[in-house]
């Protein structure tokens, strides 16, 4: 039996990871539950943005700081050209999978052309570092990536529920016609949602870079879990990817604590086909 | 004879394929072609359950994989070759039909949610995997397993291998597609609920077919972990597998049997065709490319854009074929004393979430009448229409047809016990003609046809509603008349003892709904008994012999049209109340 100190440790390590999923599963659930897109790109442009967030800090020498507020607008502009995109060829939910696979495929290879396949480590001592609580440690910049997603999923919780635009977009995915008929210009919200959703992506890569070593690969080894954690938390609702972003976090942290850090995946996977198994009808 | 020539092209090309080892080309070209049968295997097998029934699978790498570890452990054990990859096949079946037997039986998990349900699979086999003795981390070496040289080295045998395996696979693809079997795969991908009532028994045919294309795909892996000679979980279970062969089976267009073997050559070429540092990178840009702009301007593949020109039709019904017709039936126009009932219902219950929607409904349809089933929006028509033909299972009671109990026999067992169906909407597979839909009722009916016969078949019942001009058409090109046509020349087609219409003339002109009318009295001329659900009552009084009235899931009154519609209740149900 492990130690109080380390099960501690891992229930805050597995919280803290959990924030990340969360980040990563936000601009997904809302593009999967308002826009009836499923957009696996979501993890290539989060990797995108880790690079360009390396980038800027390696090659200009700026704090990952600015890349914060460099990259997500430039991304808002890509998910409205790619949203324009798919309106105009009217892709179904199941044609974006593959649209969006297909993209993911592209902007791997131009990774890899532009910043090879070798193992990058963004150097940040400044945000690598870690807090010291007792006899636990808080690393600094996962600490910042879990109040990110608390702040996001939450502001975006409330523009959904108390702005027009929020209730004009929840009505059309209800029912786009009757929301039309009502006077909701659908085709403007989706591109502000889905450049949301970009921009989004943005700000969990410039994460993702300070936390881990980035590789073009890498993108694939986010996909299950976060699906899982979209999945779980109820499509099209912000706060969902993050709370059960944490209880995957956690389960995940305990079951490496507790058994080998390899068995990890079982516990998303499972929950995964749980869920979709004893309740379909939450997707 | 385009169709010959394609058949002896193909066969030209597979026996120029087999020469080649016999030529000693350089070993690349021979590990080259090999990848190209791996991948033709892949995409070809995954075809046969996502492509066909439309249930898109992300995890054909669980299935590949289970077919690479099983043959690892098999070969390293010391098994001879030709026991293990067959085994290795048959581990790979089993487990689909395992992960089958489950993820089938939840009604909901189509489209999206079973590709993300079989992509959990992946992983989850991948964790296990890793984890236990079967690989355990550090991967598996194969390198001294002895490869018999069937002809030179040993990639030449390798190349014979994967040649086998791909042959196989594209063969069986054909085959199924071809059969009872595919029309059913086929019919389940436009619409599983109306197939499955239209007698398509859909569970057993989706886990057939996953059970085939995960043993294809398992023989394909397990040769596959020969020609790599180490295998690993990351390489094996990664993303890579499930998601190359739904590329190459899209691009290649995944409802043809070739489609994906097209699909997978062309990909394969664009991957390892471009070889060496930058251009590989390059090469997969492509690829990527190829799949976005293949899902925007070409949705159903290269073979979809092909099949747009359709093949000939089969030859036009003989002018015979009435006369045959009108000898099945039976002379109906005096009625006879009351016969004895057909379909009886004791006590019908069935509930939604607690609203009950049929609160114990009794009645008996009796054989060769046309029983009016009406009631006002919501009183649970529908619903016990639903309930008979076995697409819901009542809660309570008792439902049985000519003695035999319903009760608890799944929608397709219903149906070839001779109950038929129409859907108020018609509910066409949107993907099938009009013939071929018709005939695909005459394949599950009553009396299972083969495929040619029920086509025959089709094309009488087609003439019989006047739809015979637009037999070769998609369903989406008629109009509201023509596909309620459809619904009834597909119910009919599977020659039920029992047929019901559910609203057959809503919608329609004053002048189509004459010629409806005069359809259904030719129904049940030709001996089949008819429920007749409408709002119409002109139609309902002129048409029927008996009027059963629902009423929020209850019975009201029975009895000849003129007297129920008489009956104070359900004159105060339709005319409300007079408040004088």
């Amino acid at each position: 039996m492990p130690s109080f100190t380390l099960l501690a440790q891992s229930v805050l390590s597995g919280l803290l990871v959990g924030g990340l999923y969360g980040l990563l599963g936000l601009g997904l659930t809302l593009s999967w539950g308002l826009l009836r897109l499923i957009n696996l790109a979501h993890f290539a442009l989060a990797f995108l943005g880790a690079y360009l967030t390396y980038t800027l800090s390696t090659a200009f020498g700026l704090d990952p700081l600015w890349s914060l507020v460099l990259v997500p607008p430039a991304f808002f502009g890509l998910g409205v050209l790619g949203q324009l995109l798919f309106a105009r060829f009217g892709v179904t939910q199941f044609g974006s999978l593959l649209v969006t696979f297909g993209l993911t495929v592209m902007i791997e290879s131009l990774i890899q052309w532009g910043w090879t396949a070798d193992y990058r480590r963004l150097e940040a001592p400044a945000w690598t570092a870690s807090w010291r609580i007792g006899p636990l440690f808080v690393p600094r910049a996962e600490l910042l990536a879990l109040s990110a997603a608390v702040a996001l999923a939450g502001l975006t919780w409330i523009w959904l529920r108390y702005t027009w635009a929020g209730k004009g977009l929840r009505a059309c995915a209800e029912d786009p016609e009757i929301a039309a008929a009502f006077g909701v210009n659908r085709r403007r919200l989706a591109l502000v949602l889905s450049g949301l959703g970009a921009a989004f992506a943005g700000v969990a890569g410039a994460f993702v870079a300070l936390i881990y070593t980035l590789a073009p690969s890498q993108i694939y080894a986010w996909i299950g879990v976060v699906f899982a954690a979209v999945i779980l938390g109820g499509l099209g609702n912000p706060l969902g990817p993050l709370v059960a972003g944490v209880v995957i976090g956690v389960t995940e942290a305990l079951t490496m604590a507790l058994t080998a850090p390899a068995w990890a995946p079982l516990v998303s996977f499972s929950l995964l086909i749980l869920v979709l198994l004893l309740r379909p009808d939450r997707v | 004879m385009p169709r010959l020539a394609a058949r002896a092209a193909l066969l030209a090309l597979g026996l120029g394929l087999l020469l080649v080892p016999a030529a000693r080309p350089p070993a690349f070209y021979e590990s080259f072609l090999y990848l190209v049968f791996h991948w033709v295997a892949l995409a070809t097998s995954w075809t046969i359950l996502s492509g066909f029934s439309g249930y898109f699978s992300f995890g054909h790498g669980a299935f590949f994989g289970a077919g690479v570890y099983a043959a690892a452990m098999l070969l390293t054990a010391g098994l001879p070759l030709l026991v293990a990859l067959p085994l290795a096949g048959l581990a790979a079946a089993l487990f689909g039909v395992g992960v089958g037997a489950v993820v089938f039986r939840v009604r909901r998990l189509r489209g999206e949610l079973f590709a993300l349900l079989t992509l959990a699979v992946t992983f989850v086999l991948a964790t296990i995997v890793l984890n236990t003795r079967i690989d355990g981390g550090p991967g598996v070496y194969l390198n001294a397993v002895p490869l018999p040289r069937i002809v030179g080295s040993t990639t030449a045998t390798l190349y014979l291998l994967g040649l086998a395996v791909a042959a196989t696979t594209v063969a069986t693809a054909y085959a199924v597609q071809g059969a009872r079997w595919g029309a059913g795969l086929f019919a389940i991908h436009d619409d599983e609920d109306v197939a499955e009532v239209l007698g398509v028994p859909t569970y057993r045919y989706k886990l057939l077919a996953l059970g085939l294309a995960s043993g294809l795909a398992g023989v394909a892996g397990a040769v596959h972990a020969l020609f790599v000679t180490y295998v690993t979980v990351a390489e094996t279970f990664s993303i890579v597998v499930p998601l190359y062969v739904v590329l190459m089976s899209v691009v290649g267009g995944a409802r043809h049997w070739l489609g994906p073997a097209l699909g997978a050559t062309l990909v394969t070429v664009l991957m390892y065709g471009v070889t060496g540092g930058e251009t590989a990178v390059v090469g997969r840009a492509l690829v990527g490319l190829t799949l976005v702009l293949v899902i925007l301007f070409l949705p159903g593949g290269i073979t979809g854009r092909l099949a747009r020109r359709r093949p000939a039709p089969l030859a036009a019904p003989a002018p015979a074929a009435t006369s045959t017709l009108s000898a099945l039936a039976i002379s109906r126009s005096l009625p006879g004393p009351p016969a004895a009932p057909l379909l009886v219902c004791t006590d019908v219950r069935k509930a939604f979430r607690g609203l009950q929607a049929l609160g114990g409904v009794s009645l008996e349809v009796r054989e060769g009448e046309i029983l009016g089933l009406v009631g006002p929006n919501g009183s649970g028509k529908s619903t016990l229409i639903n309930v008979i033909s076995g697409h819901f299972r009542a809660d309570a009671g008792e439902i049985a047809l000519g003695g035999v109990r319903l009760g608890g026999r799944a929608a397709h067992q219903i149906a070839r016990l001779g109950v038929a169906r129409t859907y108020q909407i018609p509910r066409p597979f949107a993907h099938l003609t009009v013939r071929e839909n018709v005939a695909l009722a005459g394949m599950f009916g009553r009396v299972d046809r083969p495929r040619r016969t029920a086509e025959r078949e089709a094309n009488r019942w087609l003439e019989f509603t006047g739809l015979a001009q637009r037999a070769d058409a998609l369903p989406a090109a008629l109009n509201l008349h023509q596909r309620k046509f459809l619904e009834l020349a597909r119910a009919l087609a599977s020659e039920p003892r029992l047929v019901m219409l559910d609203e057959v003339l809503s919608g329609l002109a004053p002048g189509e709904m004459a010629d409806a009318t005069r359809l259904v009295r030719d129904i049940r001329d030709r001996g089949t008994t008819v429920v007749f659900v409408e709002h119409i009552m002109r139609a309902v009084m002129e048409l029927t012999d008996r009027v059963v009235v629902l009423d929020a899931g209850s019975l009201i009154a029975s009895g000849a049209p003129r007297d129920v519609m008489r009956d104070p209740r359900v004159v105060e149900r339709y005319l409300g109340t007079t408040h004088a």
